[in-house]
């Protein structure tokens, strides 16, 4: 019952903090969510289970309640960890007190709302790692909308109402096609599942127990649903050519709204990638290897030159993401243990690189109230702890070792390069690499002009060290970097054992 | 029978009804003035939860009869099962919001007794329709939802708009009622009963000739009652032209109470393996309205300006949803019961949401903000609470995950599929889509648009606690809904299923 203690616990803290004065609203949520991290830290020291929970693996902490039954299936209250979703529960409860402190300066309007939203996502981020019925999962998931909507649309910038609508727009439209995706599948399998938990359903489509349904083919109903789950997952990922809402969605969101969205939310699309398309679907994705590491590449090196062509510097790290999130991708197509691995590994990595950028780049924002590469330089002279934090963040997004972008990129090369799955791995691999070196290029750029040479800012503001609460999150979250960089086996441990039975799948079919 | 009780206390909801309302004339001449306005609304409210505690113990209980089937009285012109039962749940939720409702929107009325009265007789009518085993029954139920429903949508009678709505909702109502007594008589003149069981033993050898003429011409009342095309001209003239809780009560009680009709007469007096073999199959005539229901509803809500008239079109829409229930039937079909029972969930789950939907725009018709969306703009800096409650009606009624209406939408789609309806459940899905985009237009009015001026807002000074009150009771149940879907469907297939 610990995990269902601890989405409690960020639940019945978004209601309190609804409830609370403005005044100290942001105190309460930080010490509010400081319960669901610790909690998960306790998960993670007593973390006891081997192999992927819906390839027949061990879930820790799994709870099973029957729900409901619709259509002779039963829905039910199925939650639990495994060695792929622990590292993300754990990175969403790190990161959320993270942004409630980095929402202390800039949200200055209806914090009591502000907050509450920040704890009520929380409370569905953590449900969609750890769900395990389908049903569940999707409540989760569209839950998680809701809170992101009101975010961007109420405290977000000059052009929120366009942002927030056409965030909601673009994920819900990928909803609903994911879903149809998902039921064709169910309907599929007919009786051969009592009920939607995501193990049995993968199990038995491992098992062979598709079927032909409305008189077509399962083959074609597998591919259909494959292709129409991409496509869902891709938008939210997002991966090329789906990925217009984000930039526009970053720019526009509030600091920690972006932190959220960029730390967690994206991951959201490739942790279900990860649990549907490949886990459950390895032959179709392996069918569609070449198309699937085109575009991961694509979204590599497009989403590299866009950032290089911004000059807003919010807009330079969201541009990044998409290339980040290419990297992903590639490590999951490739169906190897270290390419599956270090993909996820790459999402806890981003995760808390993106999150750091975000944050540094608000803090900047907070003080100069401009965040246009052309309207300030020098800002180290006035920021010097600021700026070391974002340039130290910038050289992890770049790969420097011993950071944890370096471990994530590198675990996905390593498996990349070798993977039988993957005609032409090698190339593929070469090709993504050199999107490390336009990464490198734009964000030197960016930082020569912005953050070095001589102060220079047209401003009527006190430009100045930033407060204590603005810089130290900054400063845990470069911690947590360095370590995960130093120690990657943390977690990669566990993300491997959860990694081999999916890579497994395909070499045994295949 | 239950627990050795004479089997009328199977009519003890509406029985309860019935004497809320005496009690409420009763008050009324006691204490003639408005400020019997409270009481007024405290013993409507106790009676229908009283009606609506009643009907889940006799539920609960196993059954209204020793063996859990139904229980019949006055020479079987009364039928008690827990379809009945259910219904007439989802009519005393409703009353019971709507009561409590009223109490804040005529808190000004010289005379608010024959709107409490009114109201609790009506739904005095729908819970007898819920029983109504014979057709002659059936009808008399028809007629006294119907009567109290007129005067109520005439109710402002200083209003041109109140009173042009219920002149036009007479009229068509009027109509209906002829044609659907009309059909009565023919198919009792071709049955020579008008017991359903009777009829469909009678009707042996085919829904043909005047038979089927009456058959057809049944549908027309069933359709005008739940607002669905070709008869719902007059719904959105008498939703927008009504006092708002009176529209909340038309669009959810009033609407559940047509498609009791639909679900049990159709099933038990016109067998569908008949319908089938005389070419009268009224499931594809019902499958066809719902399809043009859903969709002409779903379309022209789109277009409003008004967000009252945008809700009066929804509400069409959900007819078309709920329609399915009698549409995606087959002989035999493996999961009759099941797509009956999910239409029955959907209309509970549709009687908290919409309820709550017209009680918000019953507390903007307080506060004076107007009618248009842009009217609603920056509503909820003033009022947070309500705001976040609307929010949760607009996405549970266009079927967003986290709320009831998903699932209740979900399964009456997953059992219309099972049925063999799969483009019935596809045409369901894409006006769901298409109801996003104006369902979340109140979302963003509400939330995201700036008040055209700074003042427009200043008019919300007062906090109506009872509307309050009901509004947020309605959110919390549909969002509860949620967790607690698995007895909801139960009862409704079990209870649908037991008609098959």
């Amino acid at each position: 019952m610990l995990l269902e203690a601890l989405m409690a616990a960020a639940f019945v803290g978004a209601l309190t903090v609804f409830l609370a004065p403005d005044e100290w609203a942001g105190r309460l949520a930080f010490a509010i969510s400081l319960i669901p991290f610790v909690g998960s830290l306790y998960l993670w020291s007593g973390f006891e289970a081997g192999g992927n929970a819906l390839l027949g693996g061990e879930v820790a902490y799994a709870t099973q309640i029957e729900w409901l039954e619709v259509g002779g299936r039963s829905v039910s209250w199925f939650v639990g960890l495994d060695g792929i979703s622990l590292p993300l529960f754990v990175l969403t409860t790190f990161l959320v007190p993270l942004a409630i402190l980095s929402a202390w300066t800039p949200v200055d309007t209806r914090q009591s709302q502000f907050y509450g939203l920040m704890l009520f996502m929380e409370a569905n981020l953590l449900g969609v790692f750890a769900a395990l019925d389908f049903f569940l999962w999707f409540v989760f998931w569209e839950a998680v909308l809701v809170p992101m909507y009101f975010l961007i649309g109420i405290w977000g910038g000059p052009r929120r109402k366009y942002a927030a609508i056409k965030f909601f727009v673009y994920t819900n439209a990928a909803s609903l096609l994911m879903f149809l995706g998902f039921m064709s599948l169910v309907f599929a399998l007919g009786d051969s599942v009592s009920s939607f938990a995501l193990p049995e359903i993968a199990q038995a489509i491992a098992a062979g127990d598709l079927s032909a349904w409305f008189g077509i083919p399962p083959d074609r109903i597998a591919m259909v649903a494959f292709l129409a789950m991409f496509l869902g997952f891709a938008v939210k990922v997002p991966i090329v050519p789906f990925h217009t809402w984000l930039p526009d969605a970053h720019v526009q969101a509030p600091t920690p709204a972006s932190v959220l969205l960029a730390g967690v939310l994206l991951k959201m699309g490739t942790y279900a990638l990860l649990r549907f398309n490949f886990t459950m679907l390895p032959e179709q994705a392996s069918m569609l290897a070449v198309p699937i590491a085109a575009i991961a590449v694509i979204s590599v090196i497009y989403g590299a030159m866009l950032a290089l062509a911004q000059k807003d510097l919010k807009r330079i790290v969201a541009y990044s993401s998409v290339s980040s999130m290419g990297y992903v991708i590639l490590g999951l197509i490739v169906f190897t243990e270290y390419g599956v691995g270090g993909a996820t590994f790459q999402m806890v990595a981003h995760g808390l690189i993106s999150g750091l950028m975000f944050m540094a780049v608000g803090v900047i924002y907070n003080t100069t109230h401009t965040r246009m590469v052309g309207d300030m330089a020098g800002m180290a002279d006035r920021m010097p702890v600021t700026v070391g934090i974002l340039v130290a963040g910038a050289f992890g997004y770049m790969g420097l070792p011993l950071m944890a972008g370096f471990a994530g990129e590198f675990f996905i090369f390593v498996g990349s390069l070798s993977a039988p799955a993957l005609p032409y791995a090698p190339v593929f691999t070469a090709l993504a690499m050199f999107g490390i070196v336009i990464v490198a290029g734009y964000l030197l750029s960016a930082m020569q002009s912005t953050l070095f040479g001589p102060f220079e800012l047209e401003t009527d503001y006190e430009v100045g060290p930033a407060a204590f609460h603005d810089v130290a999150p900054l400063a845990v979250l470069l911690v947590a970097i360095i370590v995960l960089g130093v120690a990657p086996d943390i977690f990669f441990e566990m993300i491997r054992d959860a990694a081999v039975p999916v890579v497994e799948g395909v070499t045994l079919n295949g | 029978m239950v627990n050795g009780l004479p089997g009328v206390t199977a009519l003890l909801p509406a029985l309860l009804l019935a004497v809320t309302g005496l009690a409420l004339l009763l008050v009324d001449t006691i204490r003639p003035d408005a400020r019997s306005n409270t009481s007024m609304a405290i013993v409507g409210a106790i009676g229908s939860l009283a009606a609506l505690a009643a009907t889940v113990w006799l539920t609960a209980s196993g059954g209204v009869s020793p063996d859990g089937g139904a229980v019949y009285l006055f020479a079987d012109a009364i039928k008690v099962d827990t379809l009945a039962l259910f219904f007439t749940a989802i009519f005393a939720s409703v009353t019971a919001l709507v009561l409590v409702a009223g109490h804040d929107y005529f808190h000004d009325h010289a005379n608010p007794a024959a709107f409490y009265s009114l109201v609790t007789f009506a739904a005095t009518g729908m819970a007898l329709l819920a029983v109504a085993n014979s057709l002659a029954v059936v009808f008399v139920a028809l007629e006294m939802v119907s009567l109290p429903s007129y005067v109520l949508v005439a109710y402002l009678k200083h209003d041109r708009g109140s009173v042009e709505a219920g002149l036009k909702y007479f009229l068509v109502g009027a109509l209906s009622s002829a044609i659907f007594l009309f059909g009565i008589s023919l198919v009792y003149a071709a049955t020579g009963s008008l017991i359903l069981a009777d009829i469909a033993s009678a009707s042996i050898e085919g829904l043909t000739g005047v038979l089927g003429v009456g058959v057809v011409m049944m549908i027309g009342g069933v359709a005008f009652k739940t607002a669905s095309v070709p008869f719902h001209f007059w719904a959105p003239e008498a939703y927008e032209g009504a006092p708002a809780p009176v529209s909340a009560f038309l669009s959810s009680a009033s609407k559940a109470a047509g498609f009791v009709v639909a679900f049990r007469v159709f099933t038990e007096a016109f067998p569908l393996e008949l319908a089938v073999s005389a070419n009268i199959d009224w499931m594809l005539a019902f499958a066809i309205l719902a399809a043009v229901t859903m969709t002409v509803g779903n379309f022209a809500a789109a277009v409003q300006e008004e967000v009252k008239r945008m809700l009066a079109y929804s509400s069409i829409g959900h007819a078309g949803y709920a329609l399915i229930g009698v549409a995606a039937l087959t002989v035999d079909g493996p999961a009759n019961g099941t797509v009956m029972g999910a239409a029955m969930a959907h209309l509970l789950v549709y009687g908290f949401m919409n309820t709550g939907a017209f009680l918000f725009v019953a507390m903007a018709e307080r506060w004076g903000v107007g009618r248009t969306f842009a009217d609603y703009a920056g509503l909820w800096r003033r009022a947070p609470v309500a705001s976040v409650a609307m929010a949760v009606f607009m996405f549970s009624l266009a079927g967003l995950p986290p709320f009831a209406g998903f699932f209740s939408k979900y399964f009456l789609f997953q059992a219309a599929i099972d049925n063999g309806f799969l483009w019935l459940a596809g045409l369901g899905a894409i006006n769901s889509v298409v109801s996003l985009y104006y369902y979340s237009r109140v979302v963003k009015a509400l939330f995201l648009d700036d008040p055209e001026s700074p003042s427009a807002l200043d008019a919300i000074d007062v906090r109506p606690t009872a509307l309050y009150a009901a509004v947020v009771f309605a959110a919390v149940a549909t969002v509860l809904l949620l967790p607690g879907f698995g007895p909801v469907i139960e009862t409704a297939e079990a209870a649908a299923s037991a008609l098959f």
